[in-house]
């Protein structure tokens, strides 16, 4: 990982020495251990600042859309994208929010995020010092002691099931090692869902949408989400009321997944994001699966495609029509 | 005891299906007065948030009507409403929502007699599945 870094820093600096780019996005330690927080690099003197492990787990794709219309013109952005954040990009382009000219993608191939709570979950207690990781292992020095844990066994459900660790639009690409698409498709989590029975999965769906707060954090966090009037807050009209009730909170669930069928790229964001740790994944991973095996398509990869929802072919699908006798 | 009688929402294109909704009526066709009908300038207008807002707001069926395929005064607009509502269905079904209370038929404005019968046999089956008490439950 030192390795990765160095490499990230001595790329950052010749870019802002070239003046090449106006500023780096990439990520810092946060304040807590384990944590990391988005970084802006202007100047050369805080490139040290940047970091890379396998905490970095920010889609720092979602600032460019409110950002470069704030730049004075011609300001390349230069951004660290892992290969979800990549394709997030690349599906902003293909939707005409930002140029391609406008930023300078530093690719790197990722190996999976980490999710912190399974790690502090299985803590003997004792405050955490200092964090190693290998190839096979994250290793937390505890003042108490040391404790191993198996790198596959932590990783975001997303993370596990990534269709393309490597960026797939990329300026520079740093390789931390080679990874195989791995992905499965259907997930077996969403298979699995999807073979239970019709009244068991409408009180998953309900049990799970029952913890939410309606912080739109998932909102938030999410690359695709960029109105600048969401549905969930227009007023006139108003599409559901602000309560907590059952018909509220599934109202701008269900309308939320939907606005991404076809669009979403599956980084995990809105999971992260959500401080009640409802699955949201569940609902989004479904429409990606129905995505790639109905339209043989996969957003994101490529700025030269259309969007699926605004093209159509005159085989699409039909068998839901009403039938009459 | 007296007969459930549900209530749907039919989104007519202004073009196409309400012209067919219009030659249902002058030509006097006889059809369930258990529809209400909201129109659009084109069914690629009609958002999710339509069809659920209906839902919510008490109504028992939804359904949807465009032109057919290539009739589309606005050349493309009914083709997109069939990819989005295809999502719509999936997803609904997939969270175990029954489906069969939203609808999608092309209809054009000479097929009047189409018109009565899609919503006929619409009605006809929403009153089988009964009331949706608001929920998008079953």
């Amino acid at each position: 990982m030192k390795r990765v870094e160095s490499e990230l820093i001595t790329n950052v600096e010749e870019l802002l020495e070239d003046k090449k780019i106006g500023f780096f996005m990439g990520y810092e330690n946060g304040s807590l251990p384990l944590r990391t927080s988005p970084c802006f690099v202007k100047e050369k003197e805080d490139v040290q600042r940047l970091v890379w492990n396998c905490f970095c787990t920010n889609n720092l794709s979602v600032y460019l859309v409110s950002l470069i219309p704030e730049l004075p013109a011609g300001t390349k952005v230069g951004i660290l994208c892992k290969g979800c954040d990549s394709r997030s990009l690349v599906n902003l382009i293909v939707e005409k929010q930002l140029k391609r000219e406008d930023v300078l993608i530093m690719g790197i191939s990722c190996s999976g995020m980490i999710n912190i709570d399974k790690l502090t979950g299985n803590l003997d207690g004792g405050r955490i010092l200092e964090v190693e990781e290998n190839e096979e292992e994250v290793i937390l020095k505890l003042d108490t002691g040391e404790q191993r844990f198996s790198r596959k066994d932590s990783l975001y459900e997303s993370c596990k099931n990534c269709t393309h660790p490597t960026p797939s639009v990329y300026d520079i690409l740093i390789r931390v090692g080679e990874h195989a698409p791995k992905s499965v498709c259907p997930d077996p989590m969403i298979a699995k869902f999807r073979q239970k029975e019709r009244l068991e999965r409408w009180q998953i769906f309900e049990r799970e949408l029952s913890r939410c707060v309606r912080c739109y954090a998932c909102r938030n966090a999410c690359p695709n989400c960029y109105c600048k009037e969401c549905f969930a807050e227009q007023t006139k009209p108003r599409w559901f009321g602000l309560s907590n009730e059952l018909s509220d909170v599934l109202f701008y669930h269900l309308v939320r997944i939907l606005h991404q069928a076809g669009r979403c790229v599956d980084c995990g964001a809105c999971v992260r994001a959500c401080p009640e740790k409802v699955d949201l994944r569940l609902f989004t991973r479904m429409l990606v699966d129905e995505v790639k095996e109905r339209f043989d398509y996969e957003p994101g990869l490529s700025p030269n495609d259309s969007h699926l929802l605004g093209v159509f072919s005159t085989d699409d699908t039909q068998e839901f029509m009403v039938e009459v006798d | 005891m007296k007969e459930f009688q549900p209530k749907i929402v039919v989104f007519c294109c202004n073009w196409c299906s309400y012209a067919g909704a219009d030659l249902a009526g002058v030509s006097r066709l006889q059809i369930d007065p258990n529809f209400r009908i909201i129109r659009t300038m084109c069914s690629g207008r009609i958002e999710p948030e339509f069809v659920l807002s209906a839902f919510e707001k008490g109504a028992d069926g939804v359904m949807i009507t465009g032109c057919h395929p290539g009739d589309c005064h606005y050349i493309s607009g009914n083709y997109k409403t069939l990819r989005r509502y295809h999502f719509m269905k999936v997803l609904l079904e997939e969270l175990g929502i029954d489906t069969r209370r939203i609808g999608l038929k092309f209809i054009s404005a000479g097929e009047g007699i189409e018109f009565q019968n899609t919503v006929n046999s619409f009605v006809e089956q929403v009153r089988i599945l009964g009331p949706s008490n608001g929920a998008y439950k079953e």
